[in-house]
């Protein structure tokens, strides 16, 4: 390859070119120049820009006016702040279920019957339509006047409650739709994971005796610690920017109730009513501050396993 | 490679192409009116202006109502149309403060708007100037079932006492004497609205708007213990939280529902959905104290030409077209709305009649909450009727916050 390049340049081998020379040090950057660009572009620049408006009282048109941190001040005093964080740590704990669910359907899956390609697919379906979907069919679910549910508490003549518009259920309701597809997310982290389960261990288990629930634990759990160990992060994002399903089945209502600091943020500074850029970037700092917590354990977690690895 | 150059270039000739377009004497108006009346009328109101103005080439961008809402921002500074749909009152200062919207006081003089759009010329002041024209108002009351009071012997309310009565007799047989959907939060505005402009008059509803009295004044109080009046015996339809303001249509429709305080565009729907005018009715909303005058509720929504328009000359002379005697009975008629010029012909409808009478004897014309109180102030107000309607125990909490946001809001301003 070298030398029909040389030849076809004409350059004679001595002259060496800076490239040349520095080729294994350059190469690696230059394929990685496109991602750095727009991750810094898109993702980096912007965090710091987030930081940097939520220092300020802008409405998105006129002149900013720096505050300093009033717009943090004035989030401590804020009844609607501590509902949406009160929300997203109900969002955390419950959306956690999605992780063992997910492995019961994928232990429940993985078994060779005629047609479980199907079976696994349809599983699969919530996660590939669209959150908008998912919300809209649930909020038709829950509706007291038409909905299933309505419908099944028709039978012993009973009163559906509204879910949607009553406070104490809302946040639940919502949780329970989310839950639908990211079950469905998780179980395919676990099928994947399933299928390099390996063999010989579990034959192993099972001379030794292992059964049921202590080879689950003792033997096919410790295999499935990287798939888990995924599951666990996406569920922890995802309840954390749980943003569309609020979107569309509450808009965060009723009064505000319902709301988590992904919406409530884009309530404050994009909305119809809303236009305080610095203050819904200052909601943003603080998510992304929770989220950083994750984010430090998933990346150290990631170093250390590279590190032992190599 | 090539066939993404080539689409480039060809996504360049477009460009380039339209760009030529529009230095032809094209006028761009964006607006927001997706609904078949509306999209009708405009397009009726461009033919016209096209026949009157052959030289000038109307372009027309519809947006969906609520999406128009976040895009005039991005328009306004971006690729300004040369004409912009919009809405009078608090809702446009944002946009005159950031100087996105001409002030357009020869508009007014020029074509005496002045004198023939004298009623709503308040609304769309800022600072002594004139920053856009109305085309069309309508009004708030109450719609209710003829028929389902007929039933049930209620002659219409005019009075608190008697508008209670009646939705006890409502109860008592049955059906939920007022319907409405409080999902989008407004609609509770506007029974606010009534309520406030009845108990206190249209300078109180000015004053608290604007930040000068208190939600825990003793006056707004009396507001408050008004809508208690009604919400504490469940004269509200349930799980109205739930619902927008034309879900809530059905179960008045149905005849599970007997009122709704609506805008005068709830009618078209509820005929649509098969009820008569024999069936329908509107009246005033009943007077609470005789001492206050009667002001009603009419948003008007506008036109402006944003700062940015490249044609601001044909600009102007739509809007004078717009608002000439002849185009605003014409626009009102297929939008079934009342024209905002004084001497223009209203359409023979017994809604639009019995607004036109009603709006002309007010004593005040409010625009609506959300749209003469700020933003942020209207939305934590909104939010609080609607906890209010649902959870009425908490209205001191309730009102203690909204005072806490208006000290916020309006010390900022």
């Amino acid at each position: 390859m070298t030398d029909v390049s040389h030849t076809a340049t004409g350059m004679p081998p001595a002259q060496r070119s800076w490239y040349r020379r520095n080729r294994l040090a350059v190469t690696p950057w230059l394929f990685l120049a496109p991602a750095i660009l727009f991750f810094t572009v898109y993702v980096i620049l912007p965090i710091f820009q987030s930081i940097w408006i939520s220092f300020y009282e802008w409405d998105g048109l006129g002149e900013k006016v720096w505050v300093g941190t009033a717009n943090y001040v004035e989030l401590m005093d804020d009844d609607r702040f501590y509902t949406s964080l009160k929300n997203n740590v109900i969002w955390l704990v419950l959306y956690m279920l999605a992780v063992p669910a997910g492995l019961f359907i994928a232990l429940f899956l993985n078994q060779t019957v005629t047609g479980i390609r199907l079976y696994k697919s349809l599983f699969f379906f919530p996660f590939v339509i669209s959150q908008v979907v998912v919300g809209l069919v649930f909020a038709w679910f829950y509706d007291p006047s038409n909905g299933i549910l309505a419908l099944i508490y028709s039978i012993w003549d009973g009163k559906p409650p509204a879910i949607l518009s009553d406070e104490r259920y809302v946040t639940y309701g919502i949780i329970a739709a989310g839950l639908w597809p990211q079950i469905a997310y998780c179980m395919i982290l676990f099928l994947t994971g399933l299928n390099n389960v390996s063999p010989d261990q579990i034959e192993a288990g099972r001379l030794d005796g292992a059964k049921g629930w202590r080879m689950l634990w003792h033997v096919v759990l410790p295999q499935l610690r990287p798939a888990t160990f995924i599951a666990v992060v996406v569920t922890v994002i995802g309840a954390l920017r749980s943003f569309d399903l609020v979107s569309i089945m509450t808009q965060g209502g009723p009064y505000g109730s319902s709301n988590v600091l992904a919406y409530y943020m884009f309530e404050t500074a994009l909305s119809e009513y809303g236009y305080r850029m610095g203050y819904g970037a200052a909601i943003a700092v603080i998510l992304f501050l929770i989220m950083m917590v994750y984010i430090s354990f998933f990346l150290w977690r990631m170093y250390v396993q590279e590190k032992r690895g190599g | 490679m090539t066939t993404f150059f080539k689409r480039a270039s060809i996504a360049a000739l477009i460009a380039a192409g339209s760009m030529t377009a529009a230095s032809a004497a094209e006028l761009v108006i964006n607006f927001d009116g997706t609904d078949p009346a509306p999209k009708e009328a405009f397009q009726m109101v461009i033919d016209k202006f096209e026949e009157a103005h052959p030289d000038i080439d109307v372009k027309w961008n519809l947006f969906d109502h609520e999406g128009y809402k976040t895009s005039i921002r991005n328009f306004l500074t971006a690729d300004a149309p040369d004409v912009a749909a919009w809405y009078a009152g608090n809702r446009m200062a944002p946009f005159v403060e950031a100087g996105l919207f001409e002030a357009i006081d020869d508009v007014w003089e020029d074509n005496g708007l002045n004198e023939s759009m004298a009623s709503t010329a308040g609304s769309l002041t800022i600072d002594g100037k004139k920053w856009g024209v109305p085309y069309t108002y309508y009004q708030w009351g109450i719609y209710y079932r003829a028929d389902i009071f007929k039933e049930n012997g209620i002659d219409v309310p005019t009075t608190w006492e008697e508008f209670l009565a009646a939705c006890a007799t409502l109860k008592e047989a049955g059906i939920t004497p007022i319907t409405i959907g409080t999902k989008y939060l407004w609609t509770a505005a506007g029974v606010f609205d009534y309520l406030n402009l009845r108990q206190n008059g249209y300078h109180f509803h000015n004053d608290l708007t604007s930040g000068k009295v208190s939600y825990t004044d003793s006056r707004t109080q009396a507001t408050f213990d008004r809508w208690e009046e009604l919400v504490r015996p469940g004269y509200f339809i349930e799980n109205h939280a739930g619902m927008s303001w034309q879900e809530a249509l059905a179960p008045m429709v149905q005849g599970k529902a007997a009122m709704y305080v609506m805008g005068n565009f709830a009618v078209a729907p509820l005929r649509e959905a098969g009820l008569t005018d024999d069936q329908l009715g509107f009246m005033q909303f009943p007077s609470i104290n005789p001492d206050i005058a009667m002001a009603e509720e009419a948003p008007t929504d506008t036109f402006h030409i944003p700062s940015n328009a490249k044609n601001k000359e044909d600009a102007k002379k739509f809007l004078a077209f717009l608002t000439s005697k002849e185009i605003q009975g014409e626009v009102n008629k297929i939008l079934g709305q009342l024209p905002a010029h004084k001497d223009a012909e209203v359409a023979d409808d017994k809604f639009i009649e019995a607004g036109f009478e009603m709006l002309a004897n007010a004593k005040g014309v409010a625009q609506f909450y959300d749209r003469d109180a700020p933003a942020e102030m209207a939305k934590a107000g909104m939010e609080g009727f609607q906890e209010f309607m649902i959870k009425p125990d908490r209205r001191d909490a309730i009102l203690k916050r909204l005072d806490k946001v208006q000290a916020k809001v309006y010390k900022d301003k």
